[in-house]
């Protein structure tokens, strides 16, 4: 084998603190090693002309490149080397930037460390085998998990583009938050009136499967083939019967329910339809309420329905699907605010959080757009904003900004004044954060023309005194401490991700951080793509975003969707998992410990062997490790190429 | 009764200022079969004003008072004052670093070789003894007293050091209050500051700050303000002339909760040593025992009521009973048996 060897500087990323020419004179005396150069960007086109006329001219043929993470460019150089003739997996890269220079500023360690690691990738390469990859076919379906504007808008693009659309909300209806709020910032738009054409698209349209009030239920496969159990919640209606007429609302005795789409700013009925506009338009039973699910004793709605749609004894449904491609889209949830004891811990009810605010401001709230304190119902006239509950707090483990607080505040404050003209806010801050169009500008307005006042410091203490709630503050502007009588108290609620994401992301096996946010493939040129071919993500889910951008990153996941099922075969990997019959005993572990039942059992002239699926197999090398025979190996992973490595490493 | 010994450290408001604190705090441990031994020779807890002028000197206090524990077997050790709870708790936590303690033990001499604790009072009473031991002991329940609790600063603060209650809204003292048969308002003041720390450098904003925290707990119809610390009780209670000064309205008795413990405990005078408290707390027996009477008013007479109704519903059950079992002869079959069983559901 003649092997080349190409030592990238990365500018002075890596030549900065490593002996790069030295490093190369040492790779030129390795076994099989023809050729080694350094080179200043491998990754560059000069740099991949360089390495394309080496093969050629020196006949080389295999290829090391020592540069940086094989996650930022091996499918790069697998291309270089591929234009030159030589097939793909005849490359290996060595991790001298991350691995090596960016950690450590002793140049001749890194550079003898940096020299190890060309010998163990140019021993490996020495055993490496060509490979082809094989074809298989693509269900044209895509998922997307969570009915909210993201997942609305990727569910509507992809639909648009052709594909059909399985769309999967927990809740009774879509629309998610969005379908919450009043109005919309900086142009104070209606929210629902903007969502409302959207949801009724994808209730119409017909790409489009909706499953409110369900839930993925388990996920196997791959990508381009997926298996996926969707759990349709009983909701104790039947939705093909039932007209969303809403008389059984009417009249459901069980009136003291908890509202969870008004966040309890008033009561419900156990059966609930969320509200006018909700998608589908369906009534569902709240179990926990109902009267005769709980005590035996009831049954009015079943009485008035003039479809008989209702039906007490519907149970959970399991439904099955396959689709090519996923799109997580699950929002956000906000922080429990009940924690801040300073704050009420939840114990006077004219302290109210933004979302329920939010309910009161909405003409299709409880209080019918017109906002009352909820001890009293009376209107208030001064009216306090606290920013920043629960977020940039690192005392509760909520380090990060929500990122768009600021800018609900500035807007709440605004509506307040349209809604109570004599009315004066006051809004606690720590910074206002706005940047984005017409953003900055919109926050100057509700200073300057809307008149509130914006304090900057924190408040310590919110305690009621007569019927006035004591708002105590500082304000680190003018070095005083303040107390505002305030007669209702807005906290401008920070948010966390979906309270069930992190059990998502282990169905979907896809990364979240320490907070629960859905891992991109890179933090800046994969922000829709996660490390699991296939499943890609929208909105709030993998990082908080306001409205504009979470509609943005739907219409991108659905982009990258479309692209990857536009086709109709994928390539799979060739590294993966193939079981040499010889040595196979039958015992059956590498089945038992597949991860993705990639492996079968056959009976081969009336012996039990194992045999890989190759277009399941993922190459975890799970059955590798496990086979007590050595005899089934992975691909470009065998057990000799590993121990080479070894070898070339423990030389002395 | 199961006995524990503890160490005991007085404090030295304890033998001035607080002297009630101290009385009431030894006589309701003896309640509670805890066995106080206090500390041999004990000195200042290095609180004041050692802490502010040098950390290590303001250690090396606290370090001689458990050496001098650890002299006769003693390693925990509680103090009924915050203030000195929170001296000797961040003395213990700053010796936790090496070259801290070799600082300390140059001054004092004296390296301490075991593990030492310290707690309140109060966080014993509440998690060691337990409210329930607390409640079984109770001889003059306090009913009718309207209280509110207030914490101070320092009682469950920094979070992390003191590791009891909540930092915001403590709830310890209120619950111990409520096994006492008060009832006990919702306060939200409880860990606002008392002006204490302002008493020398800023006197006159001491009165002030306190007179609010009596405000509020006047407006809220309490009739006395329940503590916990030395410096507390002496701002809100000997100052209460200044603060009223100031514009407070109200006169409010700040008894120490150990004081109301002794006393629902059914204890001597001695214990609950109320006539060492400045603003005279007989009135508010006052209107403890005039709303106990008309509480006891209020049960008895809806006793009555609640017998009379029983009385009714039984005669009506009985009647309705005989009714069916006549329409039962007349009638017989599934829908009699309807009606008796909605009558027996009415009797019951």
């Amino acid at each position: 084998m003649r092997i080349g060897v190409f030592i990238c500087h990365c500018g002075s990323n890596i030549a900065g603190t490593v002996d790069c020419a030295a490093v190369a004179a040492k790779a030129a005396t390795y076994p099989d090693v023809a050729y080694a150069t350094d080179i200043m960007y491998a990754c560059a086109e000069p740099g991949q002309d360089a390495i394309i006329a080496a093969i050629k001219e020196h006949q080389l043929s295999g290829v090391v490149v020592a540069s940086c993470t094989p996650r930022m460019h091996e499918p790069t150089f697998r291309k270089t080397v591929e234009r030159a003739g030589l097939n793909r997996y005849m490359f290996e890269m060595a991790n001298i930037r991350e691995h090596v220079s960016w950690i450590g500023k002793d140049i001749e360690a890194n550079t003898n460390k940096a020299a190890e690691l060309v010998r163990m990738a140019a021993a490996k390469l020495r055993l490496n085998k060509e490979l082809k990859p094989k074809s298989f076919p693509v269900t044209k379906r895509l998922l997307v998990v969570g009915g909210g504007v993201a997942g609305i808008q990727a569910a509507l693009d992809a639909a648009d583009a052709g594909l059909e659309v399985i769309l999967v909300e927990k809740q009774p209806t879509i629309g998610g938050k969005m379908a919450k709020l009043d109005k919309t910032f900086p142009t104070v738009d209606c929210s629902s009136c903007i969502l409302g054409p959207r949801m009724v698209d994808v209730a119409q349209h017909p790409n489009i499967t909706l499953y409110a009030y369900s839930e993925v239920e388990s996920v196997s496969g791959y990508v381009g083939n997926f298996d996926v159990k969707i759990r349709k919640k009983a909701s104790y209606v039947d939705w093909v019967k039932c007209t969303g007429c809403g008389l059984c609302t009417e009249k459901c005795p069980a009136r003291k329910s908890y509202d969870r789409f008004n966040e309890g700013v008033g009561p419900t009925t156990a059966i609930i339809i969320p509200f006018p506009q909700a998608i589908p338009k369906k009534a569902s039973i709240e179990r926990e309420h109902c009267r005769l699910l709980t005590g035996g004793k009831c049954g009015v709605c079943a009485k008035v329905c003039p479809t008989g749609a209702i039906n007490y004894a519907m149970e959970d449904e399991i439904i099955e699907a396959r689709v090519g491609g996923i799109v997580a889209a699950t929002g956000y949830d906000l922080i429990d605010w009940k924690i801040y004891e300073e704050y009420g811990g939840g114990r006077y009810p004219d302290v109210v959080t933004s979302l329920q605010y939010e309910r009161m401001l909405s003409a299709s709230g409880p209080t019918g757009g017109h906002i009352k304190r909820p001890s009293d119902g009376v209107e208030p006239k001064d009216v306090v904003f606290i920013q920043c509950v629960g977020s940039r707090d690192p005392s509760i483990g909520r380090p990060y900004c929500s990122g768009f607080c600021c800018m609900y505040t500035a807007k709440q404050a605004i509506l307040t004044k349209d809604h109570i003209p004599d009315s004066q806010s006051y809004v606690f801050y720590m910074d206002i954060r706005s940047p984005g169009k017409g953003y900055d500008e919109f926050t100057r307005r509700v200073q300057e023309e809307y008149k509130a006042r914006y304090i900057r410091g924190r408040v310590s203490l919110v305690y009621p005194k007569g019927n006035k709630l004591i708002v105590r503050g500082a304000d680190t502007l003018m070095g005083v401490q303040v107390e505002v009588e305030a007669d209702l108290v807005v906290l401008a609620v920070g948010a966390e991700a979906a309270s069930e994401s992190a059990k998502l992301a282990e169905k979907l096996r896809i990364s979240y951080d320490s907070y629960g946010f859905f891992m991109e493939g890179h933090p800046k040129l994969k922000p829709v793509e996660t490390n699991t071919a296939g499943v890609f993500l929208a909105g709030a889910c993998q990082g908080l975003k306001d409205i504009p951008s979470s509609v943005a990153q739907g219409s991108a996941a659905a982009a990258k969707a479309i692209g990857l099922l536009s086709r109709d075969m994928l390539d799979s990997d060739p590294q993966i998992a193939f079981v040499s019959a010889n040595r196979c005993v039958g015992c059956g572990k590498c089945i038992e410990v597949c991860p993705f039942k990639a492996i079968q059992e056959i009976d081969l002239r009336g012996q039990p062997k194992a045999e890989v699926i190759e277009t399941v197999c993922q190459g975890c090398g799970l059955c590798n490790a496990t086979c007590p025979q050595g005899a089934i190996q992975l691909s470009h992973f065998t057990d000799n190429q590993i121990l080479a490595e070894v070898e070339a490493l423990c030389r002395f | 009764m199961s006995k524990i010994t503890l160490g005991y450290f007085p404090g030295c408001s304890g033998l001035g200022t607080s002297a009630e604190y101290e009385k009431s705090t030894r006589a309701v441990c003896r309640e509670l079969g805890i066995d106080l031994r206090e500390i041999p020779d004990w000195n200042c807890c290095g609180s004041t004003p050692a802490h502010t002028v040098d950390p290590v000197l303001s250690s090396a206090f606290s370090a001689r008072v458990f050496a001098q524990g650890e002299q006769v077997g003693i390693t925990d050790v509680i103090t009924p004052c915050p203030s000195c709870l929170s001296n000797l708790r961040n003395a213990l936590r700053h010796m936790d670093d090496e070259l801290f303690a070799a600082r300390v033990d140059a001054l004092t001499e004296r390296p301490l070789k075991q593990e030492h604790s310290i707690k309140s009072v109060l966080q014993v009473i509440v998690e060691d003894i337990g409210l329930d031991s607390v409640k079984a002991r109770v001889r003059k329940p306090l009913t009718g007293l309207k209280a509110v609790a207030y914490y101070g600063c320092l009682m469950n603060r920094p979070e992390k050091v003191m590791r009891f209650d909540d930092p915001e809204n403590p709830v310890a003292m209120d619950q111990v209050l409520e096994v006492l048969g008060a009832e006990v308002l919702p306060f939200p003041l409880k860990v606002d500051c008392c002006g204490g720390s302002m008493s020398i450098p800023a006197r006159r904003s001491t009165p002030h700050l306190a007179g609010k925290i009596l405000d509020l707990a006047g407006e809220m119809g309490a009739d006395v303000v329940v503590v916990a610390c030395p410096l507390c009780q002496m701002n809100l209670d000997l100052r209460q002339g200044q603060s009223r000064a100031a514009g407070l309205k109200y006169t409010l008795p700040v008894p120490y909760f150990t004081q109301l413990m002794a006393y629902a405990f059914g204890l001597s005078d001695a214990d609950t040593a109320f006539k060492l408290l400045a603003e005279d707390i007989a009135p508010a027996f006052t209107c403890m025992s005039r709303r106990s009477d008309e509480i006891k008013a209020e049960e008895a007479r809806k006793a009555v009521l609640a017998e009379e109704k029983a009385r009714a519903a039984a005669e009506k059950a009985a009647k309705t009973q005989a009714g069916t079992e006549t329409a039962a002869e007349k009638q017989p079959g599934g829908k009699s048996r309807a009606n008796s069983a909605s009558a027996a559901g009415g009797a019951a």
